[in-house]
């Protein structure tokens, strides 16, 4: 069997469900930023595949999936930047970054 | 089997293995270096995918930028003792049946629509990105910019703050 857009498809979803198991799972914020990491790749990765498979609109380049590839990437760092910053924030203040600990705001 | 489908089941399984250890890992730095096999995994997918520009953005990015960041937090906020104290939450069987659960239902999707099989030609893409970028695709890319911009000060503040207090 010939490798198909199928494949990349099935790929992705795994990654895509890795990422949810490790950002319902893992306790510590990091772990959890790299759950959101393999899930923005999973998704990714469905958009470039389906810009190299999909059929999309007679006469037009096909790089649209491509362009968002880019777009999610940018979020990507954008996210982790800011998110390392909260989360080395909260360690100097509190010398944890375990989320379940970070309850502070619920009444 | 084509040469093409040789590299795409090494770089699937080069993405997909150490994902799973980045899930299932007991120690924190190994999550993080685990990381950097499934993003390059994932890179070596996109060049085969004939998106070349982005494979090299891949690599220049997420491992050279988000993964260092990560292993700096890592590093930064993890005593050499609790390194391995990461224990699993409780949850985790449920969280395990969540993401079966969703893996299952995209699965069943695939499998039950009928995609189109025959990808198109491999063709340069920088030349085609860039010109989107500046053309059809000029407002989100001036707003990225923006958010990038909001990202670089906002993260300078929320570091600042700590440093002012102490």
């Amino acid at each position: 069997m010939n490798v198909g857009l199928q494949h990349y498809l099935i790929l992705s979803a795994a990654l895509a469900a890795l990422g949810i198991i490790a950002m319902v799972s893992r306790r510590n914020a990091i772990s959890i930023l790299m759950g959101i990491e393999l899930l923005l790749n999973a998704a990714a990765l469905n958009f470039v595949a389906f810009s190299r498979y999909g059929t999309g609109l007679p006469g037009r380049p096909h790089f649209d999936g491509q362009i968002f590839g880019i777009f999610i990437i940018v979020l990507a760092a954008a996210e982790a930047a800011i998110a390392l910053a909260i989360i080395i924030a909260i360690y100097h203040h509190r010398s944890s970054i375990n989320a379940d600990e970070l309850h502070s705001m619920r009444r | 089997m084509t040469a093409a489908d040789v590299f795409f089941w090494i770089f699937a399984s080069m993405a997909l293995l150490p994902a799973m250890m980045v899930v299932f890992a007991r120690n924190l730095l190994y999550s993080a270096f685990s990381l950097l096999f499934t993003l390059a995994g994932v890179a070596g997918l996109y060049a085969l995918l004939g998106a070349d520009f982005l494979s090299v953005t891949q690599v220049l990015v997420y491992i050279g930028g988000i993964l260092v960041l990560i292993l700096f937090g890592v590093m930064f906020t993890q005593r050499v003792y609790d390194l391995k104290a990461e224990a699993m939450s409780f949850k985790r069987r449920r969280a395990a049946a969540l993401g079966l659960g969703v893996f299952a239902a995209l699965a069943a999707t695939v499998f039950a629509v009928d995609w189109p099989q025959a990808p198109r030609e491999v063709q340069p893409t920088s030349a085609p990105i860039g010109n989107l970028l500046l053309s059809q695709y000029l407002l989100p890319f001036e707003m990225i910019s923006v958010l990038l911009l909001v990202v670089l000060i906002g993260a300078v503040v929320v570091g600042k703050k700590e440093v002012q207090e102490e």
